[in-house]
């Protein structure tokens, strides 16, 4: 394969991370903000965290390899990105770091007040990154203010500010209802009970909130800011499917339902990829400081060696994470859930206090 | 201070904090799958209680290594964007390949091993924890080559073009003699946390008659897990120096103090001089050790700092080419000092509990539950010692840390940074050692309910684990 080739394979591989980023953890997200709303009872709550249980921190992993990938195969675009955008990139961290410890230690301990504030940061550390991440891409897709310095590298010379305009708020606003509504469609395919219904229900109403959002950010990006007349393609279809995903919600097709809004969550990263592509990040006030796949890739060497990497190691990673996600295919009851004792980390004379 | 100094504070804060988890999670989840193993092949429902309860402190403490890792991988590009661009074609490769070969084997595997034990067959099972435990060994190898190319680059050309180096051999930068012995000496010194840690823990509960006879085996495993680690740490750090004085002989000087080119060198345990760390005025010394560690000559030559730093200025052109002395000579032997105290608790306790003793004391008991620290706090002292005697390159004799820094970043954004991670590392160890500390009152479990394994998807009986 030719440099520019690869160039091309890299640039469809970290939209595949990305892809898969959103579609898993995307519901992720979903289901930490509809916490408090979908779930009444302690039990309830641990039924709605422990579907996630063994499946988010594999998902998390597949935003890891993005950054990862990122810095290997385009190294000025991870370099002029990370360090442009980084209050947001460092809320966004914050957050992850408080969702990963929340999961895992809400429920070591009895205690009311214990729960209820791991809950409360759940639902916020979820929201907050859901949110963000539209923003984020939003303002990729728009161009950002973007220099050449002394030594010929495009840098950030906006502020944390710049990147909460109109456009990218409702980019963001956008992914958080995506999110919402692929968490809440997970939720009632992965529990049975109260759960299952309020989630079906949930599902629809936020589901028309995401539909609206996402059309009218869908134009706005494909009419002002689009490179190619091709993303039409994949944002026609993230609506078709979405719309499906509806269908098949409001008639409790739930495994239809999630695949359908699955597709809906990869179409719209496979749409902001193609409207961006052959740019990464252009610069919204100098052309010549806007990164593309050619000036921001890595050397053709670099680029061989990972992309014999990836075609080796993705397909086994996926056989093992399509595994994991067969082995907890059961819906979940509250009434599965062990006392609230179980398993917490309370002394003797902590308990049934 | 400047947004150079705060982000080297930054990244040194992050760092060690993310390291006080790692070791732990490394050596833990492969003793915990000896554990497994040994229940697996004997039956001994003994092993299965340990299983079960060193298995509970692996998870409380993995949660924290995984959401600490997030912030590594992405502030090399946020608060080290130049770095990035110079070295990204050849660095970001291994973080890339650690990610999809380690991150997601790990992860992964730990969720099917916490959430499977009533769905999995059990020799599958096994095979889970043994999996996630490879994860994090393998991962340690690539993100340890990637450090090395820092410390000793190799497989690179430098573009005059693009003014960027360029990987030109990938096998060369995974398998440089640097990667495959640092790699060496951190696992080593992983276990050796996680010896000490068996060895303190199991102590602790057997001196409290909990679980006595399951504590026993583990003190066992411990105990021999701290006197391989530690035999380990010494030979592997012994060939570490050896490359060192090599590689990067002013890393090697400063760890000494030694200023001046000495035939033979000698080894000081302590030395007194002014903080600057210009000269020595007094020191204890061991003759000719140091030419031993550095050469395996007892009467090798070793070059001195004064030396080196003329002829750093011969080939880099003027500036300083000498780390902070004192904080290298300190951490250096803070290193192996803590280290060793490790070994010599361990031997300590099998001298108190051999032959089915069991030791009594208020004293020996707090020595059990803080034993850990020392080792633990010993690796911290030699990430300081690594990192801050290569200064003042980034890149040895490639890059120095202050070419490195992202041109954008203000002093109020990193500031903003390290007071927040500053503030958020605080409350989570507190309530990370809190759960620790309430793990190990309660202690294993006095029997363990094993649910038959069952895979039917329409039961629904009560969950084994849930959060």
């Amino acid at each position: 394969m030719s440099w520019e080739t690869l160039q091309i394979v890299w640039f469809v591989l970290i939209a595949v991370l990305w892809v898969g980023y959103f579609v898993l953890e995307g519901f992720d997200f979903g289901v930490g903000v509809l916490l408090p709303i979908v779930a009444k009872s302690d039990a309830e709550r641990r039924t709605v965290i422990t579907t996630l249980g063994p499946l988010w921190d594999g998902n998390e992993v597949w935003l890891l390899v993005a950054g990862g990938a990122t810095f290997a195969a385009f190294p000025e675009w991870y370099a002029t990105l990370f360090s442009g955008f980084y209050l947001a990139l460092l809320l966004i961290l914050v957050a992850l770091i408080v969702r990963g410890v929340a999961f895992e230690y809400r429920s070591k301990r009895g205690n009311a007040s214990w729960r209820r504030r791991w809950d409360i940061a759940i639902t916020v550390s979820s929201f907050l990154p859901a949110l963000l991440w539209g923003v984020a891409f939003a303002n990729i897709a728009r161009g950002t203010p973007l220099q050449l310095d002394a030594n010929g590298n495009s840098q950030y010379v906006g502020t944390f500010w710049d990147l909460l305009n109109p456009y990218a708020l409702l980019g963001g606003l956008t992914t958080l209802a995506l999110f919402t509504t692929h968490g809440a469609v997970f939720l009632a395919l992965k529990t049975d009970g109260d759960i299952r219904v309020r989630a079906n229900k949930i599902a629809g109403q936020a589901g028309l909130v995401a539909a609206l959002l996402a059309v009218v950010f869908g134009l706005w990006t494909q009419l002002s800011y689009s490179q190619n007349a091709l993303s039409w393609l994949p944002l026609g279809l993230a609506v078709v499917s979405w719309l499906g995903a509806l269908a098949a919600n409001r008639f409790g097709r739930e495994g239809w339902a999630f695949l359908a809004s699955a597709i809906t969550q990869g179409g719209v990263v496979i749409f902001l990829f193609t409207a961006l592509y052959p740019y990464v990040m252009p610069s919204s006030i100098d052309p010549a400081a806007s990164l593309t796949i050619t000036n921001a890739s890595s050397t053709e060497y670099t680029l061989k060696v990972m992309t014999i990497v990836a075609l080796v190691m993705t397909p086994v990673v996926l056989c093992y994470q399509a595994y994991t996600y067969w082995v907890f295919r059961k819906r979940l009851h509250p009434s599965q859930i062990p006392d609230p004792g179980h398993g917490s980390l309370d002394l003797p004379h902590e308990i049934n206090v | 201070m400047n947004a150079l100094d705060l982000a080297r504070w930054q990244f040194g804060i992050t760092t060690i904090y993310h390291f006080l988890f790692v070791p732990l999670t490394i050596g833990s989840a492969s003793l915990v799958a000896i554990m497994q193993t040994a229940w697996y092949r004997t039956g001994d429902e003994k092993w299965l209680k340990a299983t079960k309860f060193f298995g509970k402190l692996l998870l409380i403490n993995f949660a924290m290594g995984v959401v600490t890792g997030i912030v590594q991988e992405f502030q090399f590009g946020m608060a080290w964007s130049d770095y990035s661009r110079f070295v990204g074609d050849i660095f970001g490769a291994p973080l890339a390949v650690e990610g999809l070969a380690s991150f997601f084997l790990e992860s992964t595997f730990l969720g099917l091993w916490i959430f499977g034990w009533d769905r999995l067959p059990r020799g599958l099972h096994l095979a889970t924890i043994w999996l996630a435990a490879f994860g994090t060994l393998l991962s340690a190898y690539f993100i340890l080559a990637a450090n090395s190319f820092m410390q000793h680059p190799v497989g690179y050309v430098l573009n005059p073009e693009t003014k960027r180096a360029e990987l030109t051999d990938f096998g060369a930068l995974l398998f440089q003699n640097t990667a495959y012995t640092t790699f060496f000496h951190t696992i080593a010194s992983c276990f050796l946390v996680s010896g000490t840690m068996l060895v303190g823990v199991s102590l602790w509960l057997m001196m409290g008659k909990k679980s006595a006879d399951a504590m026993r085996k583990t003190l066992g495993l411990g105990l021999i897990t701290v006197i391989v680690a530690g035999l380990g740490t010494v030979v592997s750090g012994d060939a570490q120096a050896r490359i060192m004085v090599q590689q990067q002989p002013m890393k090697m000087s400063a760890a000494e103090g030694l200023f001046d080119t000495a035939q033979p060198a000698p080894f000081s345990l302590v030395t007194v001089g002014p903080m600057d760390g210009t000269s020595a005025s007094w020191s204890l010394d061991i003759p000719g050790l140091l030419s031993f560690m550095a050469t395996g000559d007892w009467n090798g030559e070793v070059e001195g700092i004064n030396q080196l730093q003329a002829k750093y200025e011969q080939k880099y052109g003027p500036g300083e080419y000498a780390p902070y002395v004192p904080l290298v000579f300190w951490a250096f032997r803070a290193m192996i000092g803590l280290g060793m105290l490790a070994v010599l608790f361990a031997v300590f306790v099998w001298w108190k509990t051999r032959k089915g003793r069991t030791p009594s004391g208020k004293w020996l008991r707090y020595a059990a539950v803080t034993s850990t620290l020392f080792p633990l706090f010993g690796i911290s002292a030699g990430w300081i010692f690594t990192e801050m005697g290569r200064q003042p390159w980034i890149v040895f004799g490639m890059m120095k840390t202050e070419a490195g820094v992202s041109p954008t970043l203000g002093v109020v954004s990193v500031l903003i940074s390290i007071v927040t991670f500053t503030l958020l590392y605080g409350v989570l160890a507190v309530i990370e050692v809190g759960l620790i500390i309430r793990a190990v009152k309660i202690g294993p479990p006095d029997t363990v309910e094993l649910l038959p394994v069952d895979d039917d998807a329409d039961n629904g009986r009560t969950l084994t684990f849930s959060y």
